[in-house]
């Protein structure tokens, strides 16, 4: 028996063969080969791409240092040393792994701000933002159940802080506590648990990321003028030109990583986490990953318990929010020329308060804590969305094409 | 479409089968859940005797009961004073010493910071102790008195006292 005629769309056999049955390899040549990218985008486009292997060298890495791993209160230490001394490169899979966390986090921050310089977040890309800080959320949990694993003292005092701000809630927050560690302080069931979650979270966040770049490939990506697409003069197709652009990116990416890993792998590391684990001393200055540290500043700003915690989750899920926060239809910051300077002072309060988060909460750290706070809340609530009522945006080109006409005059 | 005759039983039906299959699916995960609490030989790590013989005044011990840090420090008359003449309203979480304590001079407390659960210092000799007297918590400044109970600092309420009795004159039994 056969059926109707299998069109003939490719000349490989093997391709039209699975075409015809899954048509997978016209899905790949639309999203990936033919796809119009804007033809003013710079290199902050690249970090998508950028993300997207660092995410995938995570996994692979992750998955061949567990092949050594131990997950026991009485072994995790020394099986990580294990790890770092006998086991063959296992301390390039360690540093590759530990210091990818830390550039994995890196790249994240310099593609969302970008995505807020440029006004990536508005209509119709709001599901794609949405998304975005999902897959945001999901890498702050993965890393911090990572940082765990090697069960030294930053692991366990990390751990015990961060578990016991849920304690906070009030009456269900002793025991929700209990429920997340299964034990009443943090102990091997804790760590076992912690261990499934790190092994199965950046598959989830790599399933979310294929539904954030499908959202994105509906309407398009955004460009630095912020404007729509127009007609075909306004974009190169993916391939081959962005395919080399981000490849281009991702070799200095590597030169660069591949520096810290070689050259000074615990640049980004705690001294203390080389100390076992211990649940009766507490070192003298316990400090979150740098990478979450801005949202630790804020939770010692604040000299309330619950009221900490509030603002600490707050200032994470006020980003859902931005979309309906900013009022103004123009998009991208180029064109507004108050906005621009509120959202460059936001990028470096963000890094100010990340700085102060790594600090003792006293004194001079304490204030610039708290002013920081104010800012970033300020920004969000009282500039983003009523800053339209006095910022004149500059005039829009008419079309993407039409910036680069102005320049050969 | 046919015409459907009987809208009131098709209803019914719907409602019917959707909520019984919200109640299966909650059972099914209650399970899943409650696994995560818990097990029942972490809850049977029951009790800790210790020997106190050997504790001078002035001096506290830190021993292991439930995983957790408990601290056991024989107070010197100086702090049992200052313990008892404190202002209740002076406190955060006002206690009376009398409540926290079997005999004056033995302070019993679990060693976790009420705040976000480090162990504050002040069971060493050469530790901070704060400005109270007691313990100081390093991690987000807290500070504890004589008594164990908050004076200053995030942590909202007093060092737990765990349950412990005096088997002997020389002997305590925590849990
Ligand atoms: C989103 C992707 C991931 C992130 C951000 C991440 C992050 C981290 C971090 C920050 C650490 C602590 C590193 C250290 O200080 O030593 C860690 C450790 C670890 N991770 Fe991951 N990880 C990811 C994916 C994975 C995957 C997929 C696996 C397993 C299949 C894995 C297995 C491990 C193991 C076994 C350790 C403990 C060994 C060590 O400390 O080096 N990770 N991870
Ligand atoms: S944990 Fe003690 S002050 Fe925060």
């Amino acid at each position: 028996m056969s059926g109707p005629a299998e069109p003939k769309k490719y000349k490989n056999p093997v391709l039209n063969w699975i075409e015809f049955r899954l048509p997978i390899i016209s899905y790949f040549e639309r999203e990936y080969g033919d796809y119009p990218m804007p033809k003013n985008c710079n290199y902050f486009w690249s970090f998508g791409a950028l993300a997207t292997i660092i995410l995938v060298v995570m996994i692979v890495s992750g998955i061949f240092l567990a092949m050594n791993y131990t997950p026991h209160t009485d072994m995790a230490f020394d099986s990580v040393e294990r790890i770092m001394r006998d086991v063959n490169y296992g301390w390039l899979l360690r540093y590759i792994h530990s210091n990818g966390a830390a550039f994995f986090f890196i790249v994240i921050y310099i593609h969302i701000l970008r995505g807020m310089y440029y006004g990536s977040y508005k209509y119709p890309r709001e599901l794609n933002w949405i998304l975005g800080v999902f897959i945001y959320l999901l890498m702050m949990a993965t890393s911090f159940l990572g940082y765990t694993l090697p069960w030294g003292q930053m692991s366990y005092w990390g751990a015990t802080v961060i578990t016991n701000l849920f304690s906070a809630i009030p009456i269900i927050g002793e025991g929700l506590k209990t429920w997340l560690l299964g034990d009443y302080t943090v102990g091997n069931a804790t760590l076992n648990r912690f261990f499934a979650l790190h092994y199965v979270l950046p598959f989830v966040i790599f399933g979310v990321v294929a539904l954030h770049v499908a959202a994105v490939h509906v309407h398009g990506s955004n460009n630095p003028a912020g404007i729509d697409i127009k007609s075909k003069g306004d974009t190169v197709t993916f391939f081959p030109y962005m395919l080399f652009k981000d490849a281009l990116a991702v070799c200095a990416f590597g030169v660069l990583i591949s520096a810290v890993i070689f050259f000074g792998p615990n640049l980004m590391a705690e001294v203390d986490n080389y100390i076992p684990a211990d649940p009766l001393v507490t070192p003298a200055h316990i400090v979150p990953n740098w990478y979450l540290a801005p949202f630790y500043a804020i939770l010692r700003a604040v000299p309330d318990k619950l009221g900490g915690v509030l603002l600490m989750f707050g200032a994470i899920a006020i980003l859902f929010f931005l979309p309906w926060l900013d009022r103004s239809k123009v998009r991208s910051c180029n064109y507004r020329p108050m906005y621009k300077w509120f959202m460059m002072l936001f990028f470096v309060n963000f890094f100010i308060l990340g700085y102060v988060g790594l600090k003792p909460a006293e004194g001079l750290y304490l204030l610039i804590a708290r002013l920081g706070l104010i800012y970033y809340f300020g920004f969000f609530l009282i500039i983003t969305p009523f800053i339209n009522w006095i910022e004149k945006p500059k005039t829009l080109p008419a079309s993407i094409s039409d910036i680069y006409l102005g320049m050969n005059k | 479409m046919a015409e459907v005759k009987n809208n009131k039983r098709r209803s019914f039906l719907q409602l019917s089968t959707i909520s019984l299959g919200a109640v299966g699916t909650a059972a099914f995960i209650w399970p899943f859940l409650k696994s995560m609490n818990p097990a029942e030989d972490t809850l049977a790590l029951g009790s800790t005797e210790v020997n106190i013989a050997d504790i001078e005044e002035g001096q506290g011990i830190t021993v292991k009961w439930r995983g957790k840090p408990v601290f056991i420090r024989k107070r010197t008359q100086q702090e049992i004073t200052e313990a008892k003449t404190v202002n209740l309203e002076d406190l955060k979480d006002p206690a009376i010493d009398d409540d926290r304590v079997k005999k004056d001079e033995w302070l019993v407390l679990v060693g976790i910071c009420t705040h976000l659960g480090c162990v504050p210092l002040g069971q060493k000799i050469t530790d901070m102790k704060g400005e109270y007297n007691g313990w100081y918590c390093p991690c987000h400044g807290s500070h504890y008195d004589s008594s164990g109970r908050i004076r200053k600092g995030p942590a909202p309420t007093n060092l737990a006292v765990p349950p412990y009795k005096f088997i002997n004159d020389t002997t305590i039994k925590i849990g």
